[in-house]
């Protein structure tokens, strides 16, 4: 009980660098905050509203005009609009497999990138949800899709659709990463309000700390509260990309219809959601100044993972066309063959530049060098999700494209302006709010890294030399008992 | 609601403090509260803190949540609206898992945070007494309440034993009050500090 310093050993690489106190971290991590935005914010957040102006001019033309402003048709009727959502609900997987799925596997490195990987798990929902609410066409309908007694029968949705069951899942995922990533901020935000000399902060942190004091027993029920959200998190993260793939996995569409579809999207969401951890991360810490914080070792990290996921991701496109061919499902083994693999398709380019993307080039992962390279790893960031991006458009497009009546067959599919408008003004929303957030919000949960900082702190492991050197006896007599 | 006499001490190494929250407790004060930036392990038994029952509360909510999905689809697709989708069965339990499951996580998760914030008075535009604003940044800060038994300056010279770096005497109401940050104004006056 006497000792919470808990011994690390020297092998394991400090996850907080530099001589840090607690006050030097909240010093370093809340200074951007404190500061004014800096010329490139500025920069960054005017191109991003931008964008956003322009995706909401393109949602305006289609909510005035209808959904023929898309080039969707009847052979068609799924492009743009539901790759990126399933892109965008992808990476937003990985902001809670960091606090949650981490957190109950004990990793101490995801102090330092968990609080920025949710808040952009948020953002990419919210990006997520605006495919699916446009396209439905009248959309100032949209609120038919909830269950709620109604004066039209009542009649109410189909509980049994897998397109109902991901309203429900994307829906609970939102609300539940927005708790997880706000009961988080709480005690950081105290730290800010308590260090605001200007009134407007102190009114504005005032209010959003919910008058945290940090008593003892608020962070016991604080730490409960997480764990358990973590637990429940945990088989949520996983339930959502399996209920969107079941979207196209419960339907009888060839190339659609496999039974392998949910833990391959899952394994392709985590990988994408790293990716784009990495692409936020590496621009944020170099801007902000957090180098110390989210170190190379973090970066490592993550590498690793997209390398295994990236491998997983590649062992489901090699079963898939196993399967297709094994299965001797005629109209099966044509859409793979022919629509995907046959590279003189029409679609064939789409297709290998997805494998080249997602499986071949995450391989130089295995090397150590290059996983710890930042060039290389913002490089690899952005190629993996436009190889992501890719795949959803193969798995959706290439399996449409062609159906069972050859005289529907539309041969080539290209968005109109105002798709691609949308799907721009959907990276304006996301950065809008990554630029407002890193602003406004610590970038890394400032009293996570204080628990950690005596054990993986750079200036406290030195110290810890002499427990390396200590006889059995005498580390097992001082540390055995302690936790 | 009550105004108090409080003698306050501050901790600067957490290292520091855990013995001296036992000594200060054996020796027979009251604590009435210890303030940290950062959650620390083991504090809360130190503090003879019994465990919480939030993680009950928040199982409770799910099993509400649950129970809510198969009755609630249950009642619409078997008595309220039975329709014929593709001549299925009617009570088609497989396929309700997934709103089932994701609304046992909803409700439990919103619930849980509700009923945190609820049990720790936390909210929008409540305030409290701060003992000491840097509790929030690098200190750890260990409030000592004064009851008639005890003597104040003997208090104060014990805490000084016992490692604090710093100590003063506050009069504090223990409840929140609504209010903003950027005003110190509290909407009563204080009357002087009751004695336990």
């Amino acid at each position: 009980m006497a000792a919470p310093l808990r011994y690390e050993s020297q092998v394991r690489t400090p996850l907080v660098v530099g001589q840090k106190d607690y006050h030097q971290v909240t010093e370093d991590i809340v200074r951007p905050i404190e500061a004014a935005p800096s010329k490139l914010w500025w920069i960054g957040f005017l191109i991003s509203v931008a964008c956003l102006l322009f995706g909401v001019w393109s949602v305006t033309e289609q909510v005035i005009y209808g959904v023929g402003q898309w080039n969707l048709h009847r052979t068609i009727g799924w492009g743009w609009d539901i790759t990126n959502f399933v892109w965008w609900v992808g990476i937003g997987h990985a902001g809670t497999l960091i606090s949650a799925i981490l957190l109950l596997f004990r990793q101490g490195w995801r102090t330092g990138v968990n609080r920025a990987a949710e808040a952009m798990t948020i953002f990419a929902v919210m990006c997520a949800g605006q495919f699916p609410i446009w396209h439905m066409g009248r959309v100032w309908l949209c609120f038919f899709i909830m269950p709620y007694p109604n004066t039209r029968g009542p009649l109410w949705p189909n509980f049994n659709s897998p397109l109902l069951w991901d309203v429900f899942a994307i829906s609970t995922y939102f609300t539940v990463s927005l708790l997880f990533w706000y009961s988080g901020l709480i005690p950081d935000i105290a730290t800010v309000r308590d260090r605001a000399k200007v009134k407007w902060r102190k009114l504005m942190y005032g209010v959003l700390s919910f008058g945290w004091t940090g008593s003892t027993k608020h962070w016991q029920r604080h730490e409960a509260l997480s764990l358990v959200l973590a637990g429940l998190s945990t088989p949520l993260v996983l339930s959502v990309h399996t209920i969107v793939s079941f979207d196209f996995a419960t339907s009888v569409i060839p190339g659609w219809h496999t039974t392998i579809f949910p833990p391959y999207f899952v394994a392709g969401a985590i990988f994408s959601g790293f990716a784009m951890v990495q692409t936020l991360l590496l621009v944020s810490r170099k801007v902000l100044k957090l180098e110390e914080y989210i170190t190379l070792e973090h970066i490592e990290v993550m590498n690793k993972v997209i390398v295994l996921t990236g491998s997983i991701v590649g062992i489901a496109y090699l079963t898939e066309l196993f399967i297709s061919w094994y299965g001797q499902n005629k109209f099966e083994s044509w859409a793979f063959a022919q629509n995907r693999v046959n590279i003189f398709s029409p679609y064939g380019w789409a297709y290998y530049l997805m494998m080249g993307c997602n499986v071949l080039s995450p391989q130089i992962f295995w090397f150590r060098k290059m996983r710890r390279n930042l060039t290389v790893t913002f490089f690899m960031s952005v190629i993996v999700n436009i190889g992501m991006w890719f795949e959803r458009f193969v798995i959706i497009v290439t399996s449409i494209y062609r159906d069972y009546l050859p005289s529907s067959w539309a041969t080539y599919y290209a968005p109109s302006i105002w798709e691609i408008g949308f799907y721009i003004g959907t990276f304006g929303l996301f950065f809008t709010c990554y630029f407002l957030f890193s602003k406004f919000f610590p970038v890394i949960a400032i009293a996570e890294i204080k628990h950690i900082l005596k054990k993986s702190g750079e200036s406290y492991k030195d110290n810890m030399d002499k427990q390396e050197k200590m006889p059995v006896e005498e580390f097992a007599h001082q540390y055995a008992h302690a936790h | 609601m009550a105004v108090k006499k409080f003698v306050v001490g501050i901790f600067t190494d957490e290292e520091v403090l855990f013995p001296a929250i036992k000594k200060v407790r054996s020796a027979g004060y009251k604590i009435h509260d210890v303030y940290t930036p950062m959650p620390i392990h083991g504090m809360d038994h130190a503090l003879g803190l019994r465990e919480t029952s939030l993680h009950t509360a928040g199982f409770i909510y799910g099993i509400t949540g649950t129970t809510t999905a198969l009755s609630g689809i249950g009642w619409v697709f078997n008595s309220d609206w039975p329709v014929n989708i593709g001549g299925k069965s009617h009570f088609d339990l497989p396929a309700w898992i997934p709103i089932t499951f994701e609304l046992t996580v909803l409700f439990s998760a919103v619930g849980m945070f509700l009923t945190f914030l609820y049990i720790c008075q936390m909210a929008p535009f409540v305030r409290k007494h701060h003992f000491n604003l840097r509790s929030t940044d690098d200190q750890f800060t260990m409030v000592v309440e004064c009851t008639e038994k005890s003597n104040e300056e003997e208090i104060k010279a014990y805490l000084q034993s016992v490692g604090a770096a710093g100590i003063n005497t506050q009069v504090a109401e223990t409840g929140w009050w609504l209010g903003r940050y950027d005003r110190d104004k509290t909407p009563f006056e204080h009357k002087g500090a009751t004695l336990a």
